[in-house]
């Protein structure tokens, strides 16, 4: 036994290696008193550690606060669903693993992603983290900075082609948009199509607000353009679509051949994605899929209960002074601060200042946002800085709260 | 020249695409280059997704895949129904992103029992979405290109292609069977680490070593003495440690789980992995944690923060009142701690005798809910297949599970690539199982073994 092991230690030439290292080695370590500790962190998370989020819900924690920052509701999700999740729980079997299957893995080094700004956060350092460069292009306003409405905000056909070479393997598209709440029309889907064809671009659709866009807007699939299909990967939410956002449920659909790389990279960080959570969500889904064309469709009623606090929520900032930016889509608005004038030179952090801005807003009016240059990259944060975002998916009484400190904004500035 | 090529046929595509418009032949067309990323490359294959189907088509009694088919202890479903019915709605919004404050402070209060140390639940504790998650981060947040990390074998089999994911090098030692000499059944205490041979593992390249105990496949519960070695040279090779200890107490005998971290000079440079599927009876909520010093554990927040950020509120909140109660009842008979693996031993006992009884030879476990048989007297069973490059517990499992209808899983699957022929005689059941699906599996065994000596 002893000289079989022997055997198989020399297996391989390395291990043979390791060996005469070894000893050579551990003279040395046995001398030194003390070892540099040497652990940090990893190289693909470098200047990752900072994150909008953790900042944010921290200081916007205390109860006093309103927060219309991040992005839950605070309204109850349909009572069905959480029925559905009862029901389930109390099957056995449904406790434990399910299926394997329920991020792009199709990104490497050295490859570009597009990203449109402003962008939903965590879209930079996953492209990074991946080892692939984020190539930025700005929404800009059509009417120089006099904006109305999330449709005022769109891409130049020239700029976006400009950014595509042979080196781009994605672009990422979220439509509705979160921050500005853009639902892109079918003409300005085509455009990103057609650079995606001519380029042969992947397309990374993040489409999670997709029942939430208003009256007389439509939100369109890309994927369902021709040549889009084979080249789109489009990612849905169960917390947004149901109101329920500490379920963590979410799905990829797409052709077979890129979902397949999908499941690899979660079969080998995740494997399964909870059980209950999932039975629940796709009895809810059958109760709704049946009533698809009925008003009641909780993913029709929910926009149109949303609707009218959207309508809300941008009259009440106006009568502020403020110039909010009306969605087509989403749950949240921009608004424009700087016509407030609010003297921040004093604060000495070296932070833009939106962010200033939604610390002493916090602070002083007991009222949080997120401030928008979180939302861009390096070369737009002066573009962006003087906006605020708001979420309007709240209670009444919180939009109530927020009426009450919103009327009296001009009593208390100095 | 490849650059070349790519154009032409990008230019090739254009045109068809372009005269074609929306026709029917787009939905076979694909990207003209390759889609998916290197880091892939050699982690597709996946055991279970391979066993699970088999299992799921073929099998009656399903000893395969380890999870529980009996029912979680009542106090934690109670309390999931009640987070969903409760006042507070908000229970199905987002959380702390690293862990729901009930939930981390009732694990700081837990294992700083455990460890004997204080803990601070919003930095030496962070919430995943399963173990697994958890061993996502630490792979991601610890290992670079390059670095060398030691997997002892056999091993749990996400080690290996996690360690490759994050452009590390696995560095492979086994434990070796020492059969006892009175011809007794062997015990996972048998199998064993040579200290050399795991000395000479630990190079300057060496960044962790991955230690699983109670391990999975094997049941074995790693001794204080053998602990004490892996931490020796941990310490003096400035080496990190990811303790995989989910099945924590799932401990038989009357051992006792010895935690590294809990070691001289280990806290500074271990990461501790648990599991509320494997504690808790429900493998299906996905809840785990890593427990660890704050200056290793904040990297592991970056990378969750990255990906995943969240994991499900009401899961969490059950799993803290689950823990609230075993905190109260700590150590006492009435706590799902004494009474699970109580009942697990009867089961391992049960399954001992049954597979002892038919011939094949059951290594006796420490731990764990896993069992491992040697089943060498069975080979004469499996048709010879040629050509395949498949160990032969593979092809034995696979055809156990199609022609007997008895899932178990192939013990050369917990070895890497180089190894896998060195143990082809194992099979790994798990004995988790309803008294019913062990009287069936037994009946299998009985009826298998009577077709052997009759024919």
């Amino acid at each position: 036994m002893f000289l079989a092991s022997r055997n198989f230690c020399c297996h391989g030439i390395r291990t043979c290696q390791l060996r005469t290292d070894l000893l050579s080695r551990s003279i040395k370590h046995s001398t030194s008193a003390t070892m540099p500790f040497r652990h940090k962190n990893t190289r693909r998370i470098e200047g990752l550690d900072s994150n909008v989020w953790v900042e944010f819900t921290k200081v916007a924690a205390d109860p006093s606060i309103v927060n219309l920052g991040q992005g839950l509701p605070d309204i109850s999700p349909p009572s069905y669903v959480k029925e559905e999740l009862a029901k389930v729980a109390a099957v056995d079997r449904l406790n434990q693993y399910t299926r394997g299957f329920g991020h792009p893995s199709l990104v490497k080094e050295g490859d570009e992603v597009i990203i449109i700004e402003p962008f939903y956060d965590c879209y930079e350092p996953m492209v990074k983290m991946a080892g692939a460069k984020p190539v930025f292009i700005p929404l800009r306003c059509k009417n120089d900075g006099n904006s109305a409405s999330s449709a005022d905000w769109v891409l130049d056909p020239a700029e976006l082609a400009n950014k595509f070479n042979s080196k781009t393997k994605a672009i990422i598209l979220n439509t509705p948009h979160n921050p500005i709440g853009k639902v892109f029309t079918r003409e300005e889907l085509q455009v990103i199509a057609d650079l995606c064809i001519k380029h042969d671009t992947l397309c990374i659709s993040d489409e999670v607000y997709e029942w939430l866009v208003y009256k007389g807007k439509k939100h369109i699939k890309i994927a369902t353009l021709p040549g889009m299909w084979e080249r789109t990967v489009t990612i849905g939410s169960a917390g947004k679509t149901y109101s329920v956002t500490g379920w963590k449920l979410g799905w990829s659909i797409g052709p077979e051949y890129l979902i397949k790389h999908l499941q690899v990279v979660h079969q080998n960080t995740l494997y399964t994605c909870p059980t209950p959570l999932q039975e629940a969500l796709a009895q809810a889904f059958w109760i709704d899929y049946k009533r698809m064309d009925d008003p009641d469709c909780y993913f029709h009623s929910l926009s149109r209960e949303l609707e009218s606090k959207r309508d809300r929520m941008a009259q009440l900032l106006k009568e502020a002074g403020l110039k909010p930016v009306v969605p087509d889509g989403g749950y949240f608005m921009i608004v424009d601060v700087s016509m407030l004038n609010v003297d921040l030179s004093d604060v000495d952090e070296k932070q833009p200042y939106d962010y200033k801005f939604v610390k002493w807003m916090i602070a002083s009016k007991k009222l949080s946002a997120i401030p928008l240059s979180a939302f861009c990259g390096p070369e737009t944060k002066k573009q962006f800085e003087k906006y605020i975002r708001f979420c309007f998916i709240k209670k009444d009484s919180t939009l109530d709260a927020a009426e009450v400190i919103l009327k009296n904004w001009n009593k208390q500035t100095g | 020249m490849l650059r070349r090529v790519g154009l032409s046929l990008r230019h090739f595509l254009l045109e068809r695409n372009s005269s074609a418009g929306h026709s029917s032949c787009s939905r076979e067309a694909k990207m003209s280059r390759p889609v998916q990323a290197r880091r892939l490359e050699g982690i597709d294959k996946n055991i279970w997704v391979e066993f699970v189907k088999l299992a799921a088509t073929y099998s009656k009694v399903n000893l395969g895949q380890g999870f529980p088919d009996f029912p979680p202890p009542d106090f934690l479903t109670e309390a999931f129904t009640r987070a969903l019915g409760g006042q507070n709605h908000m229970l199905h919004q987002y959380t702390r992103a690293f862990g729901h404050p009930p939930l981390v402070t009732v694990l700081a209060q837990f294992f700083k029992k455990l460890l004997g140390r204080d803990l601070d639940p919003m930095t030496n504790v962070m919430v995943t979405v399963g173990a697994y998650q958890a061993l996502f981060c630490c792979f991601q947040a610890l290992v670079d290109e390059g670095d060398e990390v030691i997997i002892i074998e056999p091993f749990f089999d996400c080690y290996e292609p996690m360690v490759r994911m994050a452009g590390g090098t696995p560095v492979f030692v086994p434990l070796r069977p020492n059969p006892p000499k009175d011809g007794k059944l062997m015990s996972s205490a048998d199998w064993q680490l040579d200290p050399a041979e795991l000395a000479s593992k630990f190079s300057e390249r060496t960044k962790a070593i991955v230690l699983n105990s109670p391990n999975n496949p094997l049941g074995k519960v790693f001794s204080r003495g053998e602990l004490g070695l892996i931490a020796e040279l941990c310490v003096k090779h400035d080496v990190l440690c990811i303790s995989d200890e989910v099945y924590e107490w799932l401990v038989y005998d009357g051992k006792q789980h010895i935690r590294i971290a809990s070691l001289q000079g280990m806290w500074d440079r271990t990461v501790t992995v648990g599991s509320a599927g494997k504690t808790f009876s429900v493998t299906g909520w996905k809840v785990g944690w890593v427990v660890g010093p704050d200056r290793l554990l904040q990297h592991l927040r970056t990378v969750h923060q990255n990906s995943v950020y969240h994991c499900a509120t009401i899961a969490q909140e059950a799993v803290a009142q689950g823990f609230q109660r075993e905190l109260r009842l700590y150590g006492k008979p009435e706590s799902y701690f004494v009474q699970l693996p109580k009942e697990l031993q009867q089961k391992r006992d049960w399954l001992v005798q049954s597979l002892d009884g038919v011939g094949m030879k059951p290594i006796i476990p420490e731990g764990t809910y896993f069992l491992v048989a040697d089943i060498s007297q069975f080979k004469s069973d499996v048709p010879d297949v040629p050509n395949s490059d498949e160990p032969y517990d593979y092809r034995f499992a696979k055809w156990m599970i199609k022609s007997k209808g008895l899932a178990a899983i192939p013990l050369s699957a917990f070895y890497s690539e180089a190894h896998k022929n060195n143990y082809t005689n194992f099979i790994r059941f798990c004995f988790a199982k309803e008294e019913a699906t062990l009287k069936a599996a037994n009946e299998i065994l009985q009826k298998w073994k009577q077709e052997k000596t009759s024919s």
